[in-house]
């Protein structure tokens, strides 16, 4: 655990924009590039640097997308005991570097990793953290971070700043901003930092690792998503929802209801106990649309129902409604659709 | 052993509705209820304690009517239950909370002695920052297991734990030594019918309070006003309208359908 003697209170002293720069076995998490791109226009506004930071057993390959994506500075703490993510010399880790280089803002991707860390990271650190935001923008007259998250299930709108202590600290939801990579990379400078740690200071240790396409799925990455219900009648016609997701570059999700009749795990739920998303183009079908489930994805851009009942509550929040059985429905749009894909519509 | 829950009420926020007029939230008449991560918490520290022995300690900070949820504890066989409330604590934001009980819980250990094992839900449903949990574990400087689904081994007397977490790709299961603490998802067990005997106990069972007078605090570090976090303001998001219902023949719905999913089909390579 750090020393909090060592944190510098003067907030005057905090600069530049930070995004952590997230990977799993050295493999960079997207939502990372889509902070970096945020981070740069908020760092125009600001006036001041972006940098990132990442921690991991070798982190120093991503050095060429993370300038790419915009960082001016990419500091890395790379140690074997770092391989895996686990909570605590992550945290300790990130802390050292707070400490050290003080950023004013710190921003991490709301992903399973990022929430675990920041966490941690901000209790340890003693400063605010705002989580789960979808919009970000710094105050013209303060020059602090106006962050704005959905709280009440999407049904309130809080926009929450924190305006005395350092840095100012945010998770981002995947899939809000875009990345987008700045016209003329510049090769950024890399600062390594050794941090001293050793394994048997680490009391957690892994086990087992399983990477399953049935397990934590984040149902946010993805522009469009294909959810089904209750009305698509079995476990087997789960076939025509991966089968349309598919076609469309997506992932599939269902209702709390589906996970309940055992038609998909609940890794994959969407709604109050499952997860929230806000995709491009939101499919439901065979969904009546229990407000436990709107919660959950009534943000998204577009959305698209398919159902018998007419008088089902996912209308009240789509802007197309088919009264349709998506079980008869989804095979002829299914077909249409690779004709259109074929032949070019 | 000694386990002890951290648990939040909460508004049933699947009832809350929202006033487009005056862009609040509408709370009246909404039930309030145990946050449903909490209640699997619980379960698993209750299943726990019937098979290796020990007790059951609940503590939640809020107001008076929040030992609803700690009776609610008590009906699933929970032993006894803390209700941390003062005045001080009000508006206190996530790192507040975690102060505020961080210090409840230390309380409980000087009462109740050590613990072995901490439990809080993977997040509220209400705020949704699953942020309280990891807050406590970290000024307690205990190992941190989050989106825990599963306790492979307990061992008391090596003093060890061995449990499965969910992650971004799938799962991995760690081992760490006790006192840990876990945040549980839902998929952790399945909620069982509280016993009757329970049900008895809980309502005659009563609610120890913690607040300023007993619980030695830095009022440097709660509430509001030493909150890091401020909201500068609330509002409601723009409400949706029901949009145009798609007519016609079956083939015509299927082609407006298709022309309007057409821009998200994936290029053919």
């Amino acid at each position: 655990m750090i020393d909090l003697s060592k944190k510098d209170s003067d907030i005057s002293h905090y600069k530049d924009i930070w995004v952590f720069i997230e990977q799993t076995d050295g493999k960079p998490a997207a939502v990372s590039f889509e902070l970096l791109t945020k981070a740069r226009e908020l760092a125009s506004q600001r006036g001041c640097g972006v940098a990132a930071a990442a921690v991991g057993k070798s982190v120093s390959h991503l050095a060429a997308d993370v300038f790419k994506y915009g960082a001016e500075k990419f500091y890395i703490v790379e140690n074997e005991i770092f391989a895996d993510y686990r909570t605590e010399p992550y945290r300790d880790a990130i802390c050292e570097l707070v400490i050290k280089y003080k950023p004013e803002v710190f921003l991490v991707g709301a992903t399973t990793q990022g929430r675990d860390l920041s966490g941690t990271v901000a209790t340890a650190l003693r400063t605010g953290l705002t989580a789960d935001t979808t919009g970000q923008e710094i105050d013209p007259k303060t020059g602090y971070l106006w962050m704005t998250r959905p709280t009440f299930g999407g049904n309130l709108m809080a926009t929450i700043y924190c305006p005395k202590h350092r840095p100012q600290m945010s998770t981002v939801r995947p899939g809000v901003f875009k990345a987008v990579p700045v016209d003329d990379p510049k090769e950024g400078e890399i600062i390594s930092e050794k941090i001293n740690f050793t394994e048997d200071q680490i009391v957690k240790k892994i086990l087992k690792k399983v990477i399953s396409g049935e397990g934590a799925v984040n149902l946010g990455f993805y522009d469009v998503i294909v959810s089904g219900g209750k009305g698509m009648g079995s476990k087997e016609n789960f076939g025509i929802i991966k089968e349309l997701a598919d076609l469309l570059g997506g992932t599939w999700a269902g209702s709390r209801m589906a996970v309940q009749l055992g038609y998909i795990p609940q890794s994959r739920q969407v709604g109050q106990t499952g997860q929230t998303v806000h995709p491009k183009l939101y499919i439901a079908c065979g969904i009546s649309g229990a407000i436990q489930h709107l919660v959950g994805m009534q943000t998204s851009d577009t959305i698209i129902a398919i159902n018998t009942d007419r008088d089902a509550p996912i209308f009240d929040v789509s802007n197309y409604c088919i009264i349709e059985d998506a079980v008869k429905f989804l095979p002829k749009l299914i077909e249409k659709l690779k004709n259109m894909q074929k032949f070019g519509g | 052993m000694h386990i002890l829950v951290f648990v939040k009420q909460v508004p049933d926020a699947s009832q809350v509705r929202v006033n487009y007029e005056t862009g609040t939230l509408i709370r009246e008449g909404v039930p309030a209820i145990l946050n449903p991560f909490e209640e699997h918490a619980v379960e698993e520290a209750v299943r726990l304690k019937n098979e290796y022995g020990g007790k059951v300690t609940i503590i939640t900070m809020g107001p008076p009517q929040a030992s609803e949820a700690l009776k609610q504890c008590l009906s699933r066989g929970a032993d006894k239950a803390y209700l941390l409330s003062d005045r001080i604590f009000a508006g206190s934001d996530t790192l507040a909370t975690s102060y505020a009980l961080y210090e409840g819980a230390r309380k409980i250990v000087d009462l109740e002695g050590d613990v072995d094992l901490f439990f809080a839900g993977k997040q509220a449903i209400d705020g949704d920052t699953a942020q309280t949990g990891p807050g406590i574990a970290t000024r307690f400087n205990l190992p941190l297991i989050t989106y825990l689904i599963k306790i492979d081994e307990l061992n008391l007397e090596e003093k060890y734990v061995i449990a499965t977490r969910l992650t971004e790709f799938g799962q991995e299961t760690i081992k760490a030594p006790i006192p840990v603490f876990f945040t549980v998802e839902e998929s952790l067990n399945i909620l069982s019918h509280s016993p009757l005997p329970y049900l008895i106990k809980a309502e005659k069972a009563e609610i120890e309070l913690l607040s300023g007078k007993n619980v030695p605090l830095d009022k440097e570090q709660c509430g509001l006003k030493h909150s890091p976090t401020m909201v500068k303001k609330a509002f409601t998001p723009e409400k949706r309208q029901r949009g145009a219902t798609l007519s016609g023949t079956f083939d015509d719905v299927v082609s407006q359908t298709a022309d309007k999913i057409a821009p998200f089909l994936k290029k053919v390579s």
